[in-house]
């Protein structure tokens, strides 16, 4: 095994958690899924139609049809009701013909929704994986605390947009408001149009990229310099989505954490000890 | 245009290692949290489990790079909250971009495990269940 001298002495605490090599083979399974995964078949299409129906009924409907191995559900008439298409655990293909109302989509771990409307506050709240688009605008706190996916707004957000996210990639085609990225720490978010007043305040990493105007810069936000494996992957991820960057990727203002609120060591060494 | 940092490379002999030997304690990330995948690097099984779950990229696992724990290359299961020691008798390469690739595909294999502690979980208190465990 190759040494990884460089990183040695960065180790002399034993980081939290549970080592779990003993329970685990490498080469043990080709497996692409956990053994609960639901088994569902793209090609397997069905609507469900969510007029008159509560969003309690809806979302159990979407859970009983993938268990039927259903793997491309559309919700037609969603009507705005709120926490439509949450909890969804599983691969899938989820598509609202119409509006989410507040906390669409929210825990999402691994399906590709599509919203043809637009979504109201806080949209795919701590999204773990997968992908989900939407046409429109949506409201504020977009993609609040999500650990990792795909979050896409074609048009213009609110604010706190990605406030304490803590991974994943939010994309935002048009504007966004006041404080987004908040509490950032970790993740990228893309905002091919303006950004409002406090931009990243107190983040304590992950970066931010902006097509437009910066209203303001909020505390410990600062400029950064572009690499190109950067512009490589915006290029990418913007081209997926079909998205273009108003003035080029290589324009895209970068904005990430000065570290100057880090506060890791608030504590002196021995009032830690006294502490511990 | 610049450069893309090696953050070990950073912290080896700063203030920022002595400052976490003296209070005990690390501060920030132990690795570059926003170095973005080298698709060129792409393992076969990782393609298979992007075009598995319908995506057209690493998704999740973009945010997924190889750790330490212990002085010994981990990668961090956010489902479990705890780390993965990588086998001993993996080689792993030295370039940082596939040793994350490699870090992915472990934590995809781990996690697709029947030994994956989310399995005793999800038997105990799993809500939606496939027709045949009904």
């Amino acid at each position: 095994m190759a040494e990884l001298t460089s990183t040695g002495s960065m180790h002399a605490e034993k980081l939290t958690g549970r080592t779990q090599q003993i329970f685990f083979s490498a080469v043990e399974s080709d497996r692409l899924a956990s053994p609960h995964a639901i088994d569902v078949d793209f090609d397997k299409l069905v609507d469900i139609d969510a007029e008159g129906r509560s969003a309690r009924e809806v979302n159990q409907e979407i859970a009983a049809r993938m268990r039927e191995g259903y793997g491309t559900i559309t919700v037609l008439n969603p009507g705005a009701k709120h926490s439509l298409g949450v909890g969804i655990l599983n691969r899938l293909r989820l598509i609202f013909k119409g509006s989410l109302g507040y906390f669409g989509c929210g825990l999402s771990d691994g399906p590709n929704i599509q919203i043809s409307g637009r979504v109201g506050w806080s949209c795919a709240e701590n999204m773990m994986s997968g992908t989900i688009v939407i046409q429109k605008n949506a409201g504020s706190t977009f993609g609040a605390a999500i650990r990792g996916g795909d979050l896409v707004c074609k048009g213009d957000v609110g604010s706190r947009t990605g406030i304490d996210m803590k991974g994943g990639t939010i994309i935002v085609g048009g504007r966004t408001g006041a404080f987004s990225g908040f509490m950032m720490q970790r993740g990228r978010m893309i905002v091919l149009g303006d950004a409002g007043p406090n931009l990243g305040d107190s983040m304590y990493d992950g970066i931010i990229y902006v097509g437009g105007k910066i209203a303001g810069l909020g505390v410990d936000a600062v400029d950064a310099e572009m690499t190109e494996l950067e512009c490589n992957w915006i290029k990418r991820k913007l081209d997926q989505y079909g998205l273009e960057a108003p003035n080029g990727v290589e324009n895209l203002r970068k904005i990430e954490s000065g570290k100057q609120l880090w506060n890791y060591d608030s504590l002196e060494p021995t009032e830690k000890k006294l502490v511990l | 245009m610049g450069n893309v940092t090696d953050i070990t490379t950073q912290a080896k002999g700063s203030s920022t290692e002595e400052r976490e030997q003296e209070i005990g304690q690390h501060i920030g990330y132990r690795y570059d949290v926003n170095l973005v995948p080298d698709y060129d690097k792409l393992t076969p099984f990782l393609k298979k489990y992007i075009e598995f779950m319908g995506w057209k990229d690493l998704n999740w696992l973009e945010d997924v790079h190889l750790g330490y724990e212990e002085g010994k290359p981990a990668v961090f299961d956010r489902n479990i909250n705890g780390w993965v020691q990588v086998p001993d008798d993996l080689e792993l390469p030295e370039s940082q971009q596939e040793r994350d690739m490699i870090a992915r595909e472990l934590l995809i294999k781990f996690q697709s495990s029947e030994t994956h502690p989310m399995v005793e979980l999800n038997a105990e208190y799993g809500k939606v269940r496939p027709p045949s465990s009904e």
